[in-house]
């Protein structure tokens, strides 16, 4: 460790723009970036599920408002959902005297509320999408066999729905990173705000950006290799044979 | 009925005005996207491996990196980077190229969304390149059609049809896509209704029916894919009639 420490040191002595100060804002943008994509996915992913699943109901009452939030949130930029989170808020008479106001006061609330509802629409719709095409017949048997309709949707429908919408998904996490990067707007010292304080530091747009964009590169790559995996593992009984 | 609201507090015109710079970005960068989309995707079925490892590269580059990165690296660096060549250019040809090429906010949001689109208009485009029976070309040139002619009144028209339902979808991305170009400056109708709302301190007046205006474009442009998908569809039917 003391070695491998020296030996950073002694790679970046003489190195104007990356010493451990810029570093450690990169550091830091790269924790922020990750803590907002992971929590908003995850939340985004519980919220999706029950959506879908309701989504596809028979009932107009139930059906409609979900295809209006998934339509909405699809159809308008993610940027103005973010300003509608962070000044909606902020704006409204006599919020700072309540609790509500801990939560606006830190960019991090807004920007975490309107990612996970954005990711939530892309990933309600996706799902919909899986389970809407489980094919009738694993529906038949499992009725057949006596299940209750939600101990089908429990052992048949989802899971089978979930293996289809994996690719699907995968694209979204990625998507979802990708846009992370407008936190920056909101004052949040995300991988793209690191790469934008650097440039405006040293005037040095080709090093900060061609830096953060390698980092953005490498952590498409690692969610890529993680779906892949994901999809040879559960994905095993599609490959072709041979 | 009181229609005072109507003027926006007098960002009324400001938020036409974006609207209508929000329209020319998208529309350019589609052209910009269609083109360089169409030649990455004949590069990368083409037999030259060094084109096809240019194309692959490109594709794998911009879907790797965010937009916004990529807008910001070319609206601040990209001004640099051209001094830097036409000064290597006037130097070289001791003073005879004298050129100034200005990157301003509109140009950079344009080439940067038209430059990301394009990756992701290549994949449409070589599905629906692949998709037109081979026999309908070979028939073409047997015609004695040049290359050129052959694309244009065989390839094209039959591929279109392949390549719409993609097409119309990277285009409704594209347009939620243009309201980066107000980070980096350009006053689209985010900019107006950003500004807006730090001086009035009234969000929802002002980024609601920016919202509105984005669904509105998007609807109006699904009736033009609607009529464009039955206009290249004209003699096929479905498998399902």
């Amino acid at each position: 460790m003391e070695q491998l420490n020296q030996a950073i040191i002694d790679l970046l002595s003489g190195n104007e723009i990356f010493t451990a100060n810029t570093l450690d804002i990169y550091w830091e943008g790269l924790v922020n970036t990750v803590h907002l994509v992971f929590v908003s996915l995850l939340i985004g992913i519980l919220l999706a599920v029950p959506l879908a699943i309701l989504r596809g109901s028979r009932f107009a009452i139930i059906k409609w408002p979900i295809w209006c939030y998934t339509y909405v949130f699809r159809a308008t930029p993610l940027l103005i959902q973010l300003y509608l989170a962070y000044y909606g808020f902020a704006f409204v008479p006599g919020v700072r005297d309540t609790w509500i106001w801990f939560f606006v006061e830190e960019p991090i609330y807004p920007a975490l509320f309107a990612f996970t509802l954005n990711t939530a629409a892309y990933t309600t719709e996706i799902f919909h999408g899986a389970i809407k095409s489980t094919p009738r017949g694993e529906v038949e048997a499992a009725r057949a066999y006596g299940m209750s309709r939600a101990l089908t949707i429990r052992r048949i429908v989802l899971p089978s729905a979930f293996r289809r919408a994996l690719p699907a998904y995968g694209n979204e996490v990625i998507f979802m990173l990708h846009a992370s990067a407008i936190a920056s707007v909101v004052t949040i010292m995300d991988l793209t705000g690191a790469a934008y304080y650097v440039y405006a530091r040293f005037y040095a747009p080709f090093t900060a950006f061609i830096f953060v964009a390698l980092l953005y590169m490498v952590l498409s790559f690692g969610i890529q290799a993680i779906f892949r995996g994901l999809e040879r593992w559960l994905l095993a009984h599609l490959r072709p044979a041979g | 009925m009181d229609l005072a609201w109507l003027d926006f507090q007098g960002y009324g015109p400001r938020l036409i005005e974006g609207g209508w710079l929000t329209l020319r970005v998208a529309v350019l960068s589609m052209v910009i996207a269609l083109l360089l989309g169409m030649f990455t995707a004949s590069a990368k079925l083409s037999s030259s491996a060094l084109l096809k490892g240019v194309a692959t590269f490109y594709t794998t580059v911009i879907r790797g990196v965010p937009d916004l990165v990529l807008m910001m690296l070319l609206f601040y660096g990209g001004q640099i980077g051209v001094n830097m060549l036409t000064d290597y250019l006037y130097d070289a040809t001791g003073g005879r190229i004298d050129w100034f090429i200005d990157i301003d906010a509109f140009t950079a949001g344009v080439i940067t969304i038209g430059f990301i689109f394009g990756a992701y208009m290549a994949e449409t485009f070589r599905g629906a390149f692949m998709a037109v029976d081979a026999g309908q070309m070979e028939a073409a040139r047997a015609y004695g059609m040049s290359p050129l002619k052959a694309f244009q009144r065989v390839r094209f028209p039959l591929m279109m049809r392949h390549a719409l339902p993609g097409l119309g979808n990277n285009w409704m991305v594209l347009l939620k896509t243009t309201a980066l170009v107000s980070i980096i400056g350009l006053t689209d109708m985010v900019r107006v209704a950003d500004e807006a709302t730090k001086a009035t301190h009234q969000p929802f007046l002002f980024l609601l029916p920016v919202a509105l205006g984005y669904l509105a474009i998007a609807s109006l442009s699904e009736l033009l894919f609607q009529w464009l998908t039955r206009r290249y569809s004209v003699g096929f039917t479905e498998a399902n009639d």
